[in-house]
Order: structure tokens, then sequence, then C-alpha cells
């Protein structure tokens, strides 16, 4: 079977966004995926944020692994270069086209199993290097193309398709997040767009390593009674612990700062965030802060969702490298190449 | 061996006691007296205790290949004194440690031994445990000085230029130098009868490892993201392209670094960071070994599948496994040359040694870009960490990166549609695109099945259209690979076959076995795949001798395959211990083989 392209049929009443494109112009191959699939609602929340932050969908590179996750970059931004890598590695292509083309923006889409198993050391450095990426972890706690084996995100005394339940304790990419020191730590659900659609927009506008751990249902293999990743389940478990509203730049004059409870964590490229958390101590800029907050709601047997630790002021890989402005690949060899003259010189050094 | 100008010593030390720069200095004094000399550190997988030697062979006339005797033998480590005495010519000379009484180890009839109280002396002239370790080594230096007649007035400047700003540490290796010296003048009759004599025949060379001119040839070709997981024998590659980026890279405005390198978490990480960055349009590469190699399978198998450019330099060692992390072999061919699952084959260059590994490293990243697919730099232990004298390396102004077939915008507005691996000029390579040039330039890179428009695929037709024109292009790159080496002799009907860091014992052999009224001629083969020349040596010979480093004829077997010549006609020469080649080892497997024929008239 060949990839589905969509035909290219614009309403004439779209609307378009700054670069005068519409949402269509964001989309990309027909999806492949079951019928009812989280991460399909997670695609149409990048091809969103994507319009309406006005990305060139030419200055994106979407990084995906391997697995049903790693599909859908085949799904939004059909102008964007795309590398559907190797399972698990997709954060070290990612960091090696970042440290030569720091003009993009790269959206990394990967899943539960190829973050949390075979790819959890290569995610835990990506963090630690904070490569300057949006990295979507679509967590659906099983491995779908290999028809429901559980992946480490899998909640103890969850129950797979064939009434097995898991027994060892599961990986949070958000409590290793915080640990590991990123900068941008979400987590959502893709049966709320609301919410997913400010933060992904945040997290694009993010310097450093913005991961969004969003639980992302497979209706195959685990949306089942006594899963925990289930559609039922996340709807009736899910605590908004923080909502952010994502304020562009150009408006950010207008949103008046009123109510005590919303902070303004203002990104690197000038816009905003605005941050509404729902318990009146938690400070989503403290990282101590979030991660008790995120561990008592797990002791609750909830799970805590929104932007839940942001770090604005981090060093990226960028700044670690001490590299310039202009991208890698557009520096002139001139200036790469010390010449003949130095040669010379320095093989003087080596007799 | 033996006379002027034309012998070898060994100092047989204990790891981490700082014998070292005893030894470079020993080397470099040779050397700055025009004579050719080479140097072999044979050192031990440990940062202290465990033995280690150092061998420097002189060769007025320009053997570079490790000795196959050794005249002189400094024994200072009592750990290998039976062995290390044992390694003296008949006729040779030791020289040991006399502080204490002569060992019933370091006694041989045949030889003579020379004793030198090294570690009385320096405990009557220095103080402290420390210095008192460090200067014996310079002492024996002093010593050797005088046995072999190197210049003195050589080793104070050298002395002067390393410890000028240190006055005490210039005084006291002057010290130990003199105390070694004339210790030696006194005591016994000097020079030894294999001695030195000033010449001038390295005024156009350098002394340099294959590490650093794998280092700096990536510099010179414009290279800006290096990365590596670290591992012996290849680390000091980027620790050296880090110092030339240092001195060469960095904005002298801004301070910024025109260069990225990233230490990766592992050997993925490090293949993975590679190929991001080469899809990305940074030539970039990434130094290792062995172990490594086999860790970038799945990575290696990606790029040739999608046609990324991509750099590997791996410097050989020993053995499967950690096996002898320092020690040299040639046994990664064949786990180069098809690297990763399904069909693939690889482009693998063979430098012989660090002047030419300055050049090769620099045509890698061209190759890689050229054919859009990895490119292995292959080198050994002993090409990348020994010193070796070397004619100093030239650059030509007028290169410039070749990039291949890259389209641009304004390329992009000219064409239709863009199609990423159709296959336009019918030598299996496709015009690629870099992210972030817009209009109908993107394209999905997949590891999965794609076609020609690099749409997914699970079409039959589709996939062999794709592999046969992955294979279309590898049969093209093998006619614009570097091509071998042939040092040819009228008359010759034996052929000897080797690769990389085997030539200098291999062309030296051909010497020696001329001299036995044996002519043959060297092939030396540069690069893999084939070109059409190597299958014409073994045509137009009778007789050919394959030799190499590794245990199961790798070589030999990739002729085999890639050229169809029979196995069983090519006479496989194996050396696999972990040490350099000597002309030796290749002389006597020739000699059993072949009877001495009369010498052909001129």
């Amino acid at each position: 079977m060949t990839s589905i392209a969509k035909p290219p049929v614009r309403h004439p009443s779209s609307r378009t966004n700054d670069l005068g494109l519409t949402i269509r112009d964001y989309e990309g191959a027909m999806s492949t995926l079951c019928a009812g699939c989280g991460h399909d609602s997670v695609t149409a929340a990048i091809v969103q944020a994507g319009w309406e932050l006005n990305l060139e969908p030419h200055k994106v590179g979407k990084m995906s692994g391997i697995g049903c996750s790693s599909k859908t970059t085949a799904y939004f931004m059909k102008q964007s270069h795309g590398f559907n890598s190797v399972h698990g590695r997709m954060p070290s292509v990612t960091s090696g086209a970042a440290a030569a083309n720091r003009a993009l923006t790269y959206i990394g889409v990967s899943g539960d199993g190829d973050s949390l198993s075979i790819g959890l050391g290569q995610m835990s450095h990506a963090i630690r290097r904070n490569v300057n990426m949006l990295y979507m972890l679509e967590n659906n706690g099983v491995y779908g193309l290999t028809k429901g084996q559980f992946s480490a995100s899998a909640d103890i005394g969850s129950k797979s398709k064939k009434g097995e339940a898991n027994e060892q304790s599961p990986i949070d990419p958000v409590l290793l997040a915080l640990t590991l020191g990123a900068t941008f730590v979400a987590r959502s659900f893709s049966g709320d767009k609301k919410q997913l659609v400010p933060i992904i927009k945040a997290g694009l506008s993010h310097k450093g390593f913005a991961i969004i751990d969003v639980i992302s249902p497979c209706v195959s293999f685990n949306d089942h009674e006594g899963s925990t990743k289930s559609y039922a389940f996340t709807r009736e478990h899910e605590v908004e612990a923080v909502h952010a509203d994502f304020v562009p730049l150009q408006r950010e004059i207008t949103v008046a700062d009123t109510h005590e409870e919303v902070r303004t964590v203002v990104m690197h490229d000038g816009a905003s965030v605005r941050l509404r958390t729902t318990a009146p101590d938690y400070d989503p800029t403290n990282r101590e802060s979030a991660y008790a907050h995120v561990r008592a709601c797990q002791a609750r047997g909830e799970i805590a969702t929104g932007l839940l630790f942001v770090d604005e002021n981090g060093r990226d890989m960028h700044d670690y490298l001490r590299t310039p402005a202009t991208p890698l690949v557009d520096i002139p060899f001139e200036k790469l190449c010390p010449g003949k003259g130095a040669l010379d010189k320095l093989m003087d050094k080596f007799r | 061996m033996s006379g002027i100008n034309d012998f070898s010593f060994k100092m047989g030390t204990v790891n981490g006691t700082g014998s070292a720069s005893a030894n470079g200095l020993l080397m470099q004094a040779i050397f700055r007296m025009g004579i050719p000399v080479t140097g072999k550190n044979i050192f031990p997988s440990n940062i202290q205790g465990l033995p280690t030697w150092y061998e420097i062979r002189v060769s007025k006339d320009g053997y570079t290949a490790r000795p196959s005797e050794v005249d002189l033998v400094v024994a200072l480590n009592p750990a290998t004194y039976a062995k290390d005495v044992a390694t003296v010519r008949p006729g040779g000379y030791l020289v040991y440690d006399s502080s204490w009484p002569l060992e019933p180890d370091l006694v041989r009839e045949g030889i003579t031994i020379l004793g030198i109280p090294f570690g009385k002396m320096c405990v009557e002239n220095f103080q402290g445990d420390r210095d008192r370790t460090l200067l014996r080594n310079i002492v024996y230096a002093g010593s050797l000085a005088a046995l072999l007649d190197i210049d003195m007035d050589v080793i104070s400047g050298m002395l002067a230029e390393k410890y000028g700003k240190k006055p005490k540490l210039l005084d006291s290796n002057h010290k130990a130098i003199r105390l070694g010296y004339d210790y030696a003048k006194a005591n016994f009759e000097c020079p030894l009868p294999f001695r030195l004599e000033k010449m001038d025949a390295t005024s156009d060379s350098i002394l340099i490892d294959g590490n650093t001119a794998c280092a700096l040839g990536a510099v010179y070709a414009g290279a800006t993201v290096g990365t590596w997981y670290p591992i012996t024998p290849a680390t000091a590659l980027m620790e050296q392209f880090k110092a030339f980026c240092e001195k060469f890279r960095v904005d002298p405005e801004t301070g910024a670094h025109n260069y990225a390198i990233l230490q990766a978490e592992d050997e993925l990480a490090a293949a993975g960071i590679i190929i991001g960055a080469g899809w990305a349009g940074a030539r970039s590469f990434t130094n290792t070994s062995g172990p490594g190699i086999s860790l970038m399978q799945e990575f290696i198998g990606l790029a040739y599948y999608t046609d990324i450019p991509a750099v590997f330099f791996d410097i050989q060692r020993c053995g499967p496994a950690t096996g002898m992390p320092t020690r040299t072999q040639q046994a990664d061919l064949m786990s180069l040359a098809y690297a990763s699952h399904g069909d693939t084959k690889h482009l693998i260059l063979f430098p012989a040694n660090p002047g030419e590994a300055f050049e090769l490293s620099v045509q890698s990243f061209d190759l890689a870009e050229r054919f859009q697919t990895p490119v292995f730099v292959a080198t050994d232990l002993d090409i990348g960490m020994n010193d070796w004298m070397v004619k100093r390396f030239e650059w030509d102004e007028h290169y410039r990166p070749d990039r291949g077939k890259v389209l641009d915008a304004a390329a992009l507005e000219k064409i239709q549609k863009f199609s990423r691996y159709l296959d336009v000029d019918g030598d299996g390579i496709a015009a690629r695109t870099l992210p972030g040039v817009g209009g109908k330039g993107a394209y999905f890179v997949r590891g999965s099945g794609h076609d020609k428009h690099a749409a997914y695929t699970e079409d039959s037709d589709a996939y062999q259209e794709l592999v046969d024109r992955l294979k279309r292009k590898f049969a093209h790159a093998a006619t614009q690979m570097p091509k071998p080496v042939f040092t040819l002799q009228p008359g010759a009907d034996i052929g000897l076959v080797c690769i990389g860091g085997c030539d200098a014992a291999v062309r030296e052999a051909a010497d020696k076995l001329r001299a036995q009224g044996i002519i043959v001629d060297v092939m030396r083969i540069r690069s893999f795949p084939f070109g059409s020349e190597v299958k014409d040596f073994f045509d137009t010979h009778d007789k050919t001798f394959v030799i190499e480093q590794n245990r199961d004829a790798q070589l030999r077997s990739l002729l085999a395959i890639e050229l169809g010549i029979p196995r069983d006609d090519m006479i496989s020469v194996l050396d696999y211990g972990g040490m350099p080649l000597t002309a030796k080892v290749v002389v006597d497997a020739v000699t059993a083989t072949v009877s001495s024929q009369p010498k052909v008239s001129a």
C-alpha cells in the first residue's frame, strides 16, 4: 500500500493566517492509523497550533522514530522536510540536525515505546543537551504496531486487552523530565484539544527542549475497561493542574494580568504564556513544587495535566556549543577552512 | 640492520611513570638530526602499573615499518625482564638499572649487558618520589644520547622549548640528561657500534599521528558537526579536532564557534547525530573503533537506504568484544563493507599513514556528499596513535567542497516536480534538497519502504527499483574511488597485495626479497569498492599474496566476493597478534612458497 495524498482542495471561505495559508496547508498525507486513534487528534492539534502560530511550513523539521506515533509526522505539514528515523533514536537525529541548522523549528513525535523503552537513553540525553525542539510523546501505554504488549508507561494494575495486569512500575515521562532538568514539561490529553493546542504553541515558542506527554488512547489495544490509558479512564481522572493560555507577541498588550493566580511567562521570542493554576500554592515556575504536585496527584490516582513546569531562562544546546546565530550550514567554506598559509605554519609545530 | 643510522632500540618501562616524554624526546631529537625515524608505542589498556614499551627505529633508507629485530633494549620494568632480554638480537645490547644487583632474568649469553644506576643517581640528585621517578626516564635518555651519539645540542634545544617558561623544570631535566650522559661516557665505550650521524633526510617531513591528521582533514574539508563516544584508540581524533577548531574556527570578533562538537551518550547516538546533521546539510563525522561500528549498524543501514552522507572514522583495534583495545588490527573490513542488515554495501577508504590520512580524510567528505552515503575512513591503532614520519601536508587553495547534487531554491524553480530518489543522470545518484529550502523541495525521509518519489511503499517493483539504483550508485562509486598505489618492478610475476598500515612493511619486504632474487610487485588497495585496476593486477600476476592483519583473511574474502577471484588463487599472509606488521613476516611467508630465482638481467 502506498501513502494516500489528500486532495489539495481549498474552500473559498477558508480563513488564512498571517502568511496567507489556510489550515489545510498545514495538513499532511491521509492518516493510516486506526479510526478513533488519539494520535490523529494530536496531529490535528499540531496542525492547528502551526497554523495559528504562522509557522512557515518549510522552516519546520518533522522528526520521528518508529511506532504508530512516529508515523504521524507524515500526516501534518506536507511542505516540511520530515525524517522518520530508527526506533528510539529520533532525539540523536534531531540533535544533529539542530546543531547543523538552528534556523528550523524541530517537531519531534514519539511514543511511549519509542521514548521510554528503546529510546529512554536518547530522550534523557536530549533533555540534558537541551536541544531546541518540541518533543511530543504520544503515550498510550501499549505497543500498537506489534499488537498489544505493555509499554513502560503502563500503570501497575492496568489490564491488557487479554486481561493480564501489569505488575511493573511505570516510567512517568513528566517526573523523569522534571528530574533530568527539562525546561518545559507538560502533560495533556489527546481528547482535550482546548488544552493541548495552547500548550503546543507554548512548546514551539520555548527555547530549549519542550516535552509534552500526551495521553493518547489506543482504540485497538488499550481502550478497554481496566486500562488506565483509555479515553474513559483519562477523562475521569484527568486533573488540570495548570491551564495555559498562549499569547502571541503582537497581542500581548491587550491582555490584562489581573487575576492573582495567573502567572505570565514571557517566551524567548517575546510571546507569553499565561498559566492558571488550580491549586493556590502551586508554582509552575518552581521545579520542586511541580514535582511534588505531580506526585501528589499520582498518589490520589489522578493524572495531572497542563503546562506543569516552565523555565524560560535555561541554556539550550546552542548556548553550550557557543555556535553563532547563523546556522552552521550557512557559514561559507572560506570561513571554515584555515587555508594554505595556516597549514604551512602549523606543519612547523610537528617537527 | 646495525651500523650508522640503521638500527632499532626499545625501552621497556612501567605505564604511568612518565617514560612517554623521554621516549618522545629521543625520537624527536633523532628526527631533528635529519635522520628518518619511527616510533611505536606498545602500551597497555591501563592508566598506571602495567608494562609498556616504546620502539624506535632509525633508518637511513627511510623504512618506517616496525623493525624485525631490536639492537638495544633498555629494560626498566622487572615484570618484563625475561621477555625483554629475549628480544635483543644476538650480539645486541641490554641496558638495565644497576642500582640493584643484576637479576637472573636479565642474564643472557651473546649480548652485551650495560648496567647504569639510574635509580641510585636519582635518589642522590633529586628530591621526592615523584621527581625521582619521572626524571629516571630523562636520565636513561641521557645515557642513550651518549651510547647512540645523539646530538646534545639538539636535546638541550628541545628541553629549552619545552620548559623555557619553567626554569626549575628546565634545570632538573638538564641535570638528569647530563647525569645519564656523563655516566655512560665515563663507564662505557661510547658510541656503540651502531650509532647516529647527522643527515638531511627529514627537512620536508613532520612527525604526526593519524588521529591528528584525520582531525585536521576534517577541519580543512569544512566539517562542522563532530560527535563521538570516547573509545580507544579513536578518542584523540576528536580531541585534536577540538583543539584545531579552537585555533581556527572561533570567530575573532564574536567568539562564536563555527563548529559543534557533541559528546554523545553512546555510539548509537553519535551515528544518529551525524546522520541528522548530514541530512540537514552539514559535513559531519564521528570517530570510533570496532565496538562502536557494531553499535552503529542500524543507523548505517538507514543512511545507506535513505541516501544520507556521513563520515565514520574507524580506528581499528584488536579483537571482538573488548579484545585488546591498545593493540592494532585490520579486522573490521567485513563489518564495514556490508555494515547493517538487509542488502547494504559501503564506501571505505584505507589510508596507509598519517599523510595519506589527511588527504583521504578531506576526500571522504567529498565522496560522502557526492554519493550521498556513509563513507568509512578505516585506519588502525598503529596509524592513529603512533607518530609517523611523513611529508609535510600540502593544501591546494583551489579546493572547494564537492557538495554533490543539491537542488537549491533556484534549481527547484526550474523543474516541474521534485522526486527525491529519481535517477535522472543514470549514475544512481539522485539530487537531494536540504531542509528549509521550501517550495517543492520538501520530502520525507523514511527508513521504511519508499519509492523514487520518497513516498511510502510496500510494492515489490518500487522497492527493487530503489535498491537497484543504490547498487548502480555503488558500481559508479567503484570508478571514482582513490586508485591503488602500485610499486612495480620489471620482470615481476609475483604480486603482493595489501591495505592501510601494512604498506611500509610490505614495500620494505619487496626490497628485501629483491636482494634475495625474488622480484615482486606491490599493489596497495586504497578503497572499497575495488576499481577495475585491482582485478587487472590479479589477472597479470601468476602468484599473488594478500597480506592483512586479521585472522580470517577478510580482505581476501572481499576480493573473492566482489571481483570473483578464486579464493585459493590468493595466498593469505595473516598477522593478527595486535602488533604493527614487520617486513620479516612478509619475507618469510613469500620465501616459504617461492624459491629464489636468478636475478633478472637488465
